[in-house]
């Protein structure tokens, strides 16, 4: 399966507003498919910050690194989990979006990118 | 950090607390500094510089000879830090930066928040100063008073 494959599969929940494969370490964007208000290169730079911080946070505790982040705002969520050790899957999502079926898309997304 | 001219600093200041970057040096085109931070060397920066510029100018002549637009920024990845190369425009032409980094933060994050610095800039030029004669006597002032700028003697 492609990285857009996978990608189509994910923005088919409803209240998706795009995903993103994003490279780890350098933080930029692999494969998007993304609404075009979205800024794919901020998503993709900030997302893999935060998950790399993530993982120092867990390390600090000494838990296993993190499987999936959920960032909750006022205006909807940010979904990301790791895809192997070089890639993330990123999804975005509406507030009025069903967060248990996207984060369900998200982990099977991952395993097929990874 | 320092700068040679004010304006250039609250712009900068914001990227390097926002990127994480080790180094950067703003020049202009022909490799002249406009601001630096992380050389603690005046002929780091100098050396830097040249060869900064003497980069964009070799892949813009090469973007020329292949027949497409300006090749835009160029990055190289070490195993330690890496290296972020950008032409921009600026009110005051066309500047470049050289931006160093190390694995606290990524190429993502520096590209991300030089796009904003490049928007502070261009928000925060004044109007260009009307261009007086050039002569010998106020070069090697003018040259000094930005090497004291830069490095603080």
């Amino acid at each position: 399966m492609t990285l857009v494959a996978a990608l189509d599969d994910l923005t088919r929940q409803p209240g998706v507003r795009g995903a993103l494969v994003v490279s780890a370490e350098d933080g930029l964007v692999v494969a998007d498919a993304l609404m075009e208000d979205v800024d794919g290169g901020a998503v993709a730079a900030l997302t893999a910050s935060l998950l790399r911080r993530m993982r120092g946070v867990a390390e600090v505790l000494g838990q296993a690194s993190p499987q999936l982040v959920h960032l909750v705002g006022g205006e909807g969520s940010l979904l990301a989990a790791p895809a192997g050790a070089e890639l993330l899957v990123v999804a975005i999502a509406r507030p009025e979006a069903n967060v248990g079926a996207i984060r369900l898309a998200l982990k099977r997304a991952a395993e097929r990118v990874s | 950090m320092r700068a040679i001219e004010p304006w250039v600093e609250p712009p900068l200041s914001a990227f390097l607390a926002e990127s994480a970057a080790r180094v950067t040096l703003l020049m202009t085109a022909s490799g002249q500094v406009v601001a630096q931070h992380g050389f603690t060397r005046s002929l780091d920066v100098m050396a830097a510089a040249a060869l900064g510029a003497g980069i964009v100018a070799s892949t813009t002549e090469l973007a020329r000879i292949m027949g497409t637009a300006s090749l835009g920024n160029a990055s190289h990845q070490g195993a330690a830090m890496g290296i972020f190369l950008s032409p921009f425009d600026t009110p005051r032409g066309r500047w470049i930066a050289l931006v160093v980094y190390g694995p606290e933060t990524s190429l993502g994050l520096v590209q991300l928040f030089f796009g904003r610095m490049v928007a502070d800039l261009a928000g925060a030029a004044p109007a260009a100063p009307k261009a007086g004669p050039v002569l010998a006597e106020n070069f090697e002032a003018e040259l000094n008073a930005s090497l004291r700028s830069l490095f603080g003697r």
